[in-house]
């Protein structure tokens, strides 16, 4: 069988779950930037409680191992009466692992503003919130974006892994038409492929495409 | 089936569960040596000169750091045997792992070099050092502490994505918690185990990679105690 045929055959089970991939990505990457938003200020809060819960949760996601993580929520979370379908608990556990890492990069960000535009601001007489939202905002996004796009392909990588908590994704389907033909070097290699292509193409131009844009609303031109 | 946790079949599960840990550290032990090695190569490969080469050598790290470590090892499992090649699942993951974070290490070493300063270099060639000499006595030795942090993390990095090997059938902690779960249908106990391993050896390995890169920056001078 030559690879063309291969193609046709299978080409468009392994598109669906290409699908479900940007589906499982789409999601996650919104859980993941909301919650590492809330637990990196949680983490430079002065109240020792908020700090600590925010530390605690940090440690702990980014200590275990993301598939320990995927399966416990999978597998372990009905035990306690709370049945996640499939795709929910790997968008929740992705988010949750990637938070705790993209939380660490917005903490790093806000400490990365130089402490004289925080008083700048201060004795220009902004209010708090103006000053966070004029002053610090736009600072904080040059500087984070970029360890964030890193992140966001290691998210798109580790999306692979709900495949094992039976999401139907690419990974899924790749390893369903290698079980079936035994073509693995035809099956596993388009999805390398695949995964290779969304990387590059799409998601890391993207991502550079948002550097870009937050480094000139900063008047910065070059990165 | 009794809901909650059990403590009887906690006990009943831990040696086994202890055994397989031995196995984690060992692969990821393993797989981390042969990242370090591998790391060397791609990054020799990216200094040659000819351009044609780096640029294949870049395009290959690219495609393997952008792509995920689950299916690089199906392929290296299910992909060799078709060519002939037939290696046990243990040599497969390691050989993956190895490639998969080598690339990674690869990364870290040119860093590390590219953070020496090149008034360095020019201080070397004017006081006519030999290039051996000039990496052995000046500029590893500042490479060095930058690559600290990056090579640490690496190592976590890689115990933390060692449960993948389980999918193609290492017997590694992950591996047990798994047949054992299936074997007595209860894997609130397996799992949790299994996080709480990861937790307890993984948090202070991060934070002797910490003390670590503290410790060498001390000692280069960059900050005071």
């Amino acid at each position: 069988m030559t690879y063309f045929e291969f193609l046709n055959e299978h080409g468009i089970t392994l598109l669906l779950g290409t699908v479900t991939t940007v589906k499982v990505l789409v999601c996650s990457m919104i859980l993941y930037v909301i919650i590492s938003m809330i637990f990196g200020l949680m983490r430079l809060s002065k109240n020792p409680v908020i700090q600590g819960i925010a530390t605690v949760y940090i440690e702990f996601f980014r200590g275990t191992s993301l598939l320990v993580q995927l399966f416990w929520a999978y597998y372990v979370l009905p035990f306690f009466g709370i049945s996640l379908e499939a795709f929910t608990a790997g968008v929740v556990a992705l988010g949750l692992n990637f938070g705790a890492y993209g939380a660490e990069i917005v903490r790093a960000g806000i400490l990365a503003v130089p402490k004289g535009q925080w008083e700048a601001a201060h004795s220009l007489n902004f209010t708090p919130a103006k000053r966070i939202k004029r002053i610090i905002i736009p600072q904080i996004f040059p500087i984070i974006l970029p360890p964030a796009a890193n992140l966001t392909v290691e998210l798109l990588k580790a999306t692979a892994l709900v495949a094992l908590v039976t999401v139907v994704d690419l990974t899924f389907e790749a390893k369903q038409i290698n079980s079936i033909t035994w073509l693995s070097a035809q099956c596993f290699g388009t999805a390398l492929l695949i995964y290779y292509i969304m990387a590059r193409f799409a998601l890391v131009p993207f991502l550079r495409w948002l550097e870009v844009l937050a480094a000139r609303k900063v008047g910065k031109e070059k990165i | 089936m009794e809901m909650g946790w059990r403590w009887d079949f906690t006990y009943e599960i831990l040696p086994q569960m202890a055994i397989a840990t031995l196995n984690t550290i060992l692969a990821a032990g393993v797989g981390y040596a042969i990242a370090l090695i591998v790391g060397l190569f791609f990054l020799l490969a990216q200094r040659t000169p000819s351009k044609i080469f780096n640029w294949v050598n870049r395009e290959i790290v690219e495609f393997i750091r952008s792509t995920p470590l689950l299916i690089q090892l199906f392929f290296v499992y299910f992909v060799l045997p078709q060519f002939g090649i037939t290696l046990s699942a243990w040599v497969c993951g390691m050989i993956t792992i190895g490639l998969h974070f080598g690339t990674y290490m690869s990364e870290v070493y040119r860093g590390a070099l590219e953070g020496v300063p090149k008034t360095q270099w020019e201080a070397c060639r004017a006081l006519n050092f030999s290039t051996i000499y000039t990496y052995r006595r000046i500029v590893l030795p500042q490479a060095f502490p930058i690559a600290i942090p990056g090579m640490g993390n690496y190592l976590v990095g890689i115990f933390k994505d060692t449960p993948l090997l389980s999918t193609i059938g290492v017997a590694e902690l992950f591996h047990a918690a798994t047949a054992v779960g299936g074997y007595n249908y209860r894997y609130l106990e397996p799992y949790t185990l299994v996080g709480i391993i990861f937790l307890t050896l993984s948090i202070p390995a991060a934070m002797w990679v910490r003390k670590l890169e503290r410790d060498v920056n001390i000692s280069q001078g960059k900050i005071k105690k």
